[in-house]
């Protein structure tokens, strides 16, 4: 009986809320962390907060955060569609299917799910080229390390994960050739306490500079304890600067939502495949700060004007894959495809990606 | 592979580290299930502990008065549940379910405006004498002192409760309330204490979490260790030493494995050997102590020590079979609460057949007449 009510008052409230959703465009958003997790999660939110200030009356967001990649993902989209949001946003690699199936069953709402690669009539996918920061990143960390061990906080293995791995240790190994990187894998997007623990145990094996996959900045307070250094993982962490954190990569999603919810109100959204990089706005590389000498930093920032100019890919030949097999010729570049998909490490990296 | 590159001294020392907030949290979940209390809410206790010692600890500016607070805040969560389960006779597993469910929430409530924050260190505390010794120094008695509080606060809680007149009300009330009760003890006074320190423990474990281990605040930071905690209290059939033992374990696991994995060597690689170095540290132990006490019972002790043998030939051969693929870390690595807690409703469904080594009265309601 209780259960009834709940419906039916839950009912009454969708269709009050579609009913009010004819002058409002309605958008929603999809979280993995919590929206102050210092990173991933609140990039994203921080987008959203633009767009509200964008379009002000014009639009009504919703959110919800800690959002586990599964079935509960499913429920709290379906949800949404079913409360009259016009606009799905759906923000980590994990949600991938459960947005497809979602949307399949909502034809009239837009998904947009983020770092995937299944599209659908109504679902595009969007992703940011973080790869060209990590070049940038990769290029300090070899200058700066004293001890030529790179420590690396891998998160899930999947090919975007991978991709920053791989520019980052090409880019160190290219100005230093005695570089190493280890690497932790921690099988989450954020765990404090086990990214903690991971940035100590690479400390503690030599490394001196730190590069993150994760969400949370424990381990820049790790790298600061250490004297280390560090870099800003999808929000800018500048809490941590000039030291330990000597520059970062944020995420700067708040242009791309805009534009979306617009296409929404014009009628003109359609399924689109978006992957941008530094010269879009969408990757952003932090301050690079004092602690960082000079002529380093000077070739870091000539390397993010040659990525932005588009002269210089941070895939490009000879390269080989991590068993000796040739990959990219000389001058050739990876194509997008390639990228999207790549699962190995290239010639150089120790250990294995776990399967 | 580059075994060489593991300190083992930092190791150890990361360790004791990694141990201390599951020690924590399971000396206290264990006092309050020996009065016969089961408590699901450890983790959010913990969570609830780690945010109010990380706020007062900002506020007061002192690590220390940090900690006397998530002890405070974690008893006072622990309360709702003893007002629930005591005086209002709810059931205790839905109820200690949604301590947590109330922790989480409340946590990442309080916690918005210390985002970001850096607390005051607490400074580490060496022991004189002892920390010049070579290699136990620098892995024993170099630490802050949480990580010495928890083992004293250990022998503390063994010694009370088998030698003193407390503990035994205590396990009374724990073992059959009833009986107790027409002793004259006041079982819902005890449990309501036993629940408060419980809280306390766990509090204490989670501020060791947000203003020790990590430092900082960030949402879901306790990341599932309550949980362990609980598991471990079963493991180590609610004994104290044993208690010590399950949370080294699991936090040496914790440890090892990512230092294996900077260091490029599958967790398989080592842990057989492990396990049957366990299994033969475990043997010569119950023999010398079992010659010294004149107890040796040579059977059991054999059949103990077979089975860490053959656990450990078990791993050996799966690492063998499967050319130490990194999956089989990821799965290890990733599923240890849940194996852990699937592993425990085994132990205890197995063990309700014959005598039980948890207190008899566990999650049964007591209702005075």
């Amino acid at each position: 009986m209780f259960k009834k009510i709940l419906a039916t008052t839950a009912l009454a409230v969708g269709l009050a809320g579609a009913a009010f959703a004819d002058d409002k465009t309605k958008v929603g958003f999809v979280y993995v962390g919590p929206i102050n997790d210092g990173g991933w999660t609140q990039g994203h939110d921080h987008g959203r907060q633009e767009l509200e200030k964008h379009f002000g009356d014009k639009v009504e967001t919703v959110f919800v955060e800690n959002v586990p990649e599964g079935p509960d993902a499913e429920r709290i989209m379906t949800q949404m569609a079913l409360t009259g949001t016009d606009i799905i946003f759906a923000t980590s690699f994990g949600f991938m299917d459960p947005t497809i199936n979602v949307a399949a069953k909502f034809p009239d709402v837009k998904f947009e799910h983020a770092t995937g690669y299944k599209q659908a009539d109504n679902v595009s996918v969007y992703s940011a080229r973080f790869y060209e920061g990590r070049a940038i990143q990769g290029t300090i960390a070899g200058r700066m390390t004293k001890s030529n061990i790179v420590g690396y906080i891998g998160s899930v293995p999947i090919p975007e994960v991978v991709r920053g791995i791989n520019s980052a240790y090409i880019h160190a190994k290219k100005v230093n050739p005695d570089v190493e990187f280890k690497v932790i894998w921690i099988y989450e997007w954020m765990n404090p306490a086990k990214e903690a623990d991971a940035a100590k145990a690479l400390l503690e094996q030599g490394a001196d500079v730190i590069l993150q996959h994760t969400d949370s900045t424990a381990p820049l307070a790790a790298a600061k304890e250490a004297g280390a250094i560090g870099f800003g993982q999808a929000s800018d962490m500048y809490d941590f600067a000039p030291n330990p954190r000597v520059s970062s990569i944020i995420d700067d999603w708040a242009p791309y939502y805009i534009e979306r919810t617009q296409a929404v109100m014009d009628g003109t959204w359609s399924s689109t495949n978006t992957w941008g990089g530094i010269a879009s706005g969408m990757v952003g590389i932090g301050e690079i700060t004092d602690a960082v000498p000079a002529d380093v930093k000077a070739e870091a920032l000539a390397m993010k004007d040659a990525i932005v100019a588009g002269t210089y890919h941070p895939f490009t030949g000879p390269l080989n894959k991590q068993d000796g097999t040739p990959w990219l010729a000389e001058g050739e570049v990876a194509d997008d495809g390639a990228l999207a998909g790549m699962s190995f490490y290239v010639e150089g990296l120790t250990g294995e990606i776990p399967q | 592979m580059d075994l060489g590159s593991i300190s083992l001294v930092a190791f150890f020392a990361s360790l004791m580290v990694a141990s201390t907030p599951i020690l924590l949290a399971a000396l206290g979940e264990m006092v309050t299930e020996r009065a016969g209390v089961l408590n699901l809410g450890v983790e959010g206790m913990m969570i609830i502990g780690a945010i109010c010692g990380f706020a007062i600890a900002i506020e007061s500016g002192s690590a220390a008065a940090g900690f006397l607070g998530a002890a405070a805040g974690g008893a006072l969560l622990s309360m709702l549940f003893a007002i629930l389960t005591q005086f209002l006779y709810a059931t205790q597993v839905p109820s200690g379910l949604a301590l947590t469910l109330v922790g989480v929430g409340l946590a990442s409530l309080i916690g918005q405006p210390y985002v970001g924050e850096s607390p005051p260190l607490m400074g580490k505390l060496h022991i004189p004498v002892f920390e010049s010794i070579p290699f136990f120094g620098p892995v024993m008695f170099q630490h802050d002192p949480i990580v010495y509080l928890s083992l004293i606060l250990a022998v503390l809680v063994g010694v009370f409760l088998k030698y003193t007149r407390g503990g035994l009300i205590l396990r009374a009330v724990g073992e059959n309330h009833d009986a107790a009760h027409a002793l004259g003890y006041k079982v819902r006074l005890v449990r309501v204490m036993a629940i408060g320190f419980g809280g306390a423990m766990a509090g204490l474990g989670g501020a060791y979490i947000s203003l020790i281990r990590v430092p900082q605040w960030t949402d879901g930071i306790t990341g599932g260790i309550g949980w362990i905690a609980l598991a471990i209290v079963v493991f180590a059939s609610w004994k104290p030493e044993r208690v010590v033992f399950g949370a080294y374990l699991f936090g040496g696991l914790t440890a090892l494995q990512l230092n294996l994995q900077a260091a490029n060597i599958p967790l398989l690689f080592v842990l057989p050997y492990l396990v049957m170095l366990a299994g033969v540290i475990y043997f010569v132990i119950a023999v010398a102590v079992g010659s010294w006490k004149k107890t040796l019972d040579v059977k059991p002790t054999l059949k103990t020590f077979a089975q860490f043998i053959g656990v450990g030939l078990v791993l050996l051969l799966i690492g063998i079979a499967t050319n130490y693929a990194s999956s089989l870390d990821l799965l290890m690595l990733s599923s240890a609460p849940f194996v852990a807690t699937i592993v425990v409703l085994v132990v205890i469904s197995a063990r309700s057949k014959g005598a039980s080594n948890g207190p008899a009265m566990l999650g049964k309601i007591f209702q005075a007449h």
